[in-house]
């Protein structure tokens, strides 16, 4: 399970693109494209390496005036599948 | 236009030439006798009107795209319209610093094929000495920084040897890993005889893949295609007919997949001559089997036709002869012996012999 002192990065074969057709994320990685909801895609702009999944928890409270406890669970979640797939890693 | 019709992907062959001589080679049993190749400048067009339409991810194919001089010029232009671009290589013919020149423009990934896991037995399908100078190129893309995906295409000679594909896979540090059967079309059916596995040796490939997948999990992405002709309905080919994906042959046909201009009667735009938009919403061969109405039965009432779209046109034509036939892979197709007929040859191999991709064969 990813730890909240976790520095998540993503991976160096997945890239962020703004979809200008359909107005949304995606995360691009070979031969796939992942579709991207607006809360998935604020998460992994902020895997840049720099950020503590805390750190990330806590801009998302905020910017979505939520309680961190729910947040927390929903962004590890996320990164946890994302880490499964090999689309973020845990920067060193 | 639908979101359900929108090109994600654009597969630009670049070239039919190849220093390789696979034997299950997808390109056209006839490519020596297609035109000129399209030139820099109508590549980079198609690039941003196919980035217009919606493309995100763009594969530089071929034959093998390195010979064309103007790769990186393609790369950049790829860049700019911020594409995610994957090079689709034999790694040859390949010097280092030409590699490390299309990292520094942008490349997003590199995809090097083997065809085995030992010198000689890869050399024997690609007709040509390359094992030793893949494996380095391999080492080369990592050591710039690109991710790696191995590409191995499988068939009875290599089937068995999975389990040391995917070690070497390990040992190269390859990110994504294609274990991808032949499908028979082209190069591959001509060869057939020679190619297509036993379903005992399929179903232990698969397992072994399938280990791998879950203990390399969150490292190492790997996928295993199964080969049509082991399957009781047919995937959804290409994602189904001018769908999801657009693919531009050397000269400059754009077609819904690689061997599309195959089919006898069906008429194909040249990007010289037409706007891409137009030819993906407007062309006749494009639109030639998008809807339902081509369908003949046991398609038209199936509850499938809307996951399969009724298979692969191309494999339906090169067995049948109708275009508009069920996939005979399915088991309800009228046609499905021709598949238990093949598969029960695989069983019992007599004497075969490779035919390698040559400029002088004849199509069948």
């Amino acid at each position: 399970m990813i730890s909240t002192s976790a520095r998540p990065r993503l991976a160096n074969k997945a890239r962020l693109r703004f979809d200008r057709k359909a107005t949304r994320y995606m995360l691009l990685y070979p031969e796939k494209g992942l579709v991207l909801n607006e809360t998935g895609a604020d998460i992994l702009k902020l895997c840049t390496g720099e950020h503590t999944v805390a750190a990330i928890v806590e801009q998302l409270s905020q910017k979505y005036a939520k309680d961190t406890v729910a947040v927390e669970s929903e962004v590890v979640t996320f990164l946890q599948t994302m880490s499964d797939r090999g689309l973020v890693q845990d920067a060193p | 236009m639908t979101e359900a019709l929108r090109p994600y992907t654009l597969i630009a062959e670049l070239t039919y030439r190849c220093p390789l001589r696979c034997v299950y080679c997808s390109n056209p049993l006839d490519y020596a006798r297609h035109g000129a190749e399209l030139d820099t400048a109508t590549w980079q067009r198609v690039f941003r009107e196919a980035e217009d339409l919606g493309v995100v991810q763009l594969n530089l194919t071929g034959g093998e795209p390195l010979v064309r001089d103007d790769l990186e010029l393609l790369v950049a232009a790829a860049r700019e319209l911020d594409l995610y671009t994957n090079l689709i290589t034999s790694g040859i013919p390949l010097r280092r610093e030409r590699l490390e020149r299309l990292r520094g423009l942008g490349l997003d990934n590199v995809q090097v094929s083997i065809q085995d896991v030992k010198p000689a037995e890869s050399d024997r399908i690609a007709g040509h000495r390359a094992f030793e100078r893949k494996i380095e190129v391999a080492g080369w893309v990592k050591e710039l920084g690109f991710p790696l995906t191995l590409n191995v295409v499988l068939h009875r000679d290599n089937l068995d040897h999975v389990a040391d594909v995917v070690a070497l896979a390990e040992r190269l540090a390859a990110d994504r890993l294609e274990l991808a059967n032949t499908q028979y079309l082209g190069w591959a059916l001509l060869n057939r005889a020679a190619l297509l596995p036993t379903r005992e040796q399929l179903d232990r490939a698969r397992a072994v893949a399938a280990d791998a997948r879950q203990r390399l999990r969150g490292r190492m992405e790997v996928l295993f295609v199964v080969p049509d002709y082991y399957r009781d309905v047919p995937p959804a080919c290409m994602d189904g007919w001018g769908r999801r994906f657009l693919l531009v042959s050397p000269d400059g046909l754009a077609l819904p997949c690689h061997a599309a201009h195959t089919l006898p009667g069906l008429e194909f735009d040249n990007v010289k001559d037409r706007a891409l938009a137009e030819i993906w919403e407007q062309g006749v061969g494009f639109n030639a089997f998008r809807s339902e109405a081509w369908m003949p039965e046991p398609c038209r009432s199936c509850d499938r036709r809307t996951v399969d779209f009724g298979g692969c046109r191309c494999q339906a034509f090169h067995l049948t002869g109708r275009a508009n036939a069920t996939d005979p892979v399915c088991t309800l197709s009228p046609d499905h012996a021709l598949i238990e007929t093949a598969r029960a040859a695989a069983t019992a191999p007599g004497e075969v012999t490779f035919r390698y991709r040559t400029t002088t064969a004849t199509a069948r």
